[in-house]
């Protein structure tokens, strides 16, 4: 069995979640085979065939030409699986080899089950799992389900320069990420208020509960989108990722995105109406109530000891 | 200006889920039903975009699914669209995102729609493929997650969200296809009159028999609860009690609470 994995480069680096893909490959115990769209510096470090395109000629962001690139090495190798990691990368690229190439597509993999690839659905309650119909597949894995721990070695470099450099698509350049107002990361206790907790004026009662436990307020994705808690304090994979003591998690579900951001905290507790909440599985801690009957209470107590 | 939007309804996911009988599905009995989270931003910003350009553009909201999906294309056009098309197929679940891609691409292959909104996934199943892969079948440049859209004669300007809170600015011409991240927008809620006003919009009903021409490329195997592993404790019953409790176990287990 022979993988592609296509690795993902961005600011003139190579992102380290590439190596996430050799991880799958070797989970598959399959030969493994990378392209990359970048420089010859930042080649991956293993002993393995890299099809190396000039990041200078196809720029670091444009699927049309990528895709070009990729279908180029899936002829020149000839694999059984063409691999991304589920990101802004590859989500966005996948699709578009997988219809050029009219094969079929396994989403966000976080398992190999009997040779079958394991996907979540339901904000992670249900799993199935996936086999493609046809001889060929892409996969997208998510990002940190496989973890890497082969020993770096020298990649075979292999030039790839499609001719046709034309596309629909102009890349007018990154936007840093916004100023964070509020260092999260030094926080050693926070408490996070989730959409559970339902408006913007039920917000001050999960304030009170971080300043009693002498913590910081931080949130879900949709409570700062809904303009209720500003973005500095966003937990989470386009937030801040914390490891405080201590962290609190009020109304919020437990989605992938969420977990990737705080799931590394020494001690977790979620306060959750929904038994079966996905927050649960990283829980060592789970207060089945409802957020704005327990938190008042629960920090009356605290701000008695 | 023609406009395309596509949703998709799914189940609350504060719902219990549990395998249905066939074992490649979940029940579907009990469970409550809404637009899928990132496709009310797709609406939003279709609507948004014809509010810009003086009412020009028409906006059809596409949904292909049982008759339960009806609710959710009455919603968008009290949000605003023009018309709702409804692809009739009480298995819509069991296709998969090639399926209804093509389905998509079909229906929208002769109607010379100037711009494709979709979401960026779909909150059960989230293969973030159906937007892209209409894209490619139909030969349209496209720009996935976005959290800014900006439309000026011809020319769709999208920012779209990468890892770590950097955006990637990029450009295309029209015709093009979108797919929505959470928080480009503030999704309105329909108001009474321009509820009152959509019931008088155009509602059409297509079997899919009509537009499904493709085969499966992928299927399920198995459906199934994952295996718990959280071991942690569950704290349930009067709230006096449990934040007694919760305190004691934090006073144990933690330096943090003395
Ligand atoms: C590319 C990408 C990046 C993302 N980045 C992030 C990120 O950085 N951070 C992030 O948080 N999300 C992120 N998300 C969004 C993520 O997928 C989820 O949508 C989000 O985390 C859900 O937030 P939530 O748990 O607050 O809301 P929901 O999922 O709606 O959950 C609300 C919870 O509150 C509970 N609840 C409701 N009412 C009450 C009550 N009265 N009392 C107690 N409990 C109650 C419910 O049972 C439910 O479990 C990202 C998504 C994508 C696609
Ligand atoms: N049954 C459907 N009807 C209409 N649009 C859909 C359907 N399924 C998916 N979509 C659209 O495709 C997007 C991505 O879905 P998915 O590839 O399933 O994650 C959704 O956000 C919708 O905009």
């Amino acid at each position: 069995m022979k993988t592609l994995l296509v690795c993902e480069y961005r600011e003139g680096k190579l992102l380290d979640s590439s190596y996430e893909l050799l991880a799958f490959a070797e989970k598959l115990s399959a030969d493994k085979a990378l392209v990359l769209i970048g420089s010859e510096a930042e080649a991956p470090r293993v002993a393995a065939k890299v099809y190396l395109a000039d990041v200078g000629k196809y720029g670091e962001y444009n699927p049309d030409l990528h895709k070009k690139i990729v279908l180029e090495a899936v002829q020149r190798e000839n694999p059984d699986y063409i691999v991304f990691v589920h990101s802004s990368y590859g989500w966005d690229l996948a699709p578009r080899v997988a219809a050029a190439l009219k094969v079929g597509q396994v989403s966000e993999i976080v398992g190999i089950n009997d040779g079958k690839f394991e996907v979540t659905l339901c904000n992670a309650k249900l799993r199935r799992t996936v086999v493609p119909r046809t001889p060929r597949a892409v996969l997208t894995i998510q990002a940190g389900a496989f973890s890497y721990a082969g020993t770096p070695g020298t990649p075979q470099l292999e030039g790839l320069d499609p001719a046709d450099a034309a596309s629909a698509l102009e890349f007018v350049g990154y936007e840093p990420a916004e100023k964070k107002e509020i260092d999260l990361t030094r926080a050693e206790i926070i408490v996070s208020a989730g959409r559970g907790v339902g408006k913007k004026d039920n917000i001050p009662v999960i304030a009170a509960l971080a300043k009693a436990l002498g913590g910081e307020l931080g949130a879900s994705r949709p409570v700062v989108d809904a303009g209720w808690v500003e973005h500095s304090h966003q937990v989470g994979t386009t937030g801040q990722t914390v490891s405080p003591k201590l962290y609190v998690a009020c109304g919020i579900s437990g989605a992938i995105q969420h977990l990737a951001g705080m799931k590394k905290s020494d001690f977790i507790v979620a306060i959750n109406k929904d038994k079966d909440a996905p927050i649960g599985e990283v829980a060592d801690v789970l207060v089945v109530a409802d957020v704005l009957q327990f938190v008042p209470v629960l920090t009356e107590k605290v701000s008695r000891q | 200006m023609k406009v395309l939007v596509c949703i998709k309804q799914v189940p609350d996911m504060e719902s219990r889920f549990k395998p249905n009988g066939g074992g490649v599905w979940y029940d579907e009995a009990d469970l409550a039903y809404r637009i899928n989270e990132y496709d009310e931003y797709a609406v939003e910003q279709a609507v948004q975009l014809k509010e810009q350009l003086g009412d020009a553009p028409d906006v059809t909201v596409l949904s292909i699914g049982p008759d339960r999906v009806g609710e959710a294309l009455k919603k968008s056009l009290a949000m605003g669209c023009d018309r709702a098309v409804h692809i009739q197929d009480p298995a819509a679940a069991l296709k998969d995102p090639w399926q209804i891609a093509s389905i998509i691409a079909n229906f929208a292959a002769d109607k010379g729609f100037d711009l494709i909104f979709t979401g960026l996934q779909s909150q059960d199943r989230g293969s973030a493929q159906v937007g892209v892969t209409v894209a490619e079948i139909l030969g349209l440049p496209c720009a996935t997650t976005l959290v800014g859209f900006a439309y000026d004669n011809g020319t769709v300007t999208a920012r779209r969200e990468l890892e770590g809170g950097i955006k990637g600015v990029v450009k295309m011409k029209t015709p093009a296809v979108v797919t929505c991240q959470l928080g480009l927008n503030t999704p309105r809620y329909p108001t009474l009159p321009n509820i009152m006003k959509s019931k008088k919009k155009e509602f059409l009903v297509f079997p899919v028999a009509d537009l499904l021409k493709e085969q499966e490329l992928t299927a399920t195997d198995a459906l199934y609860h994952p295996a718990k592993k959280g071991g942690g404790i569950v704290l349930e019953g009067d709230v006096n009690d449990m934040a007694d409790k919760l305190i004691g176990i934090l006073k144990e287990k933690t330096a943090v609470v003395r």
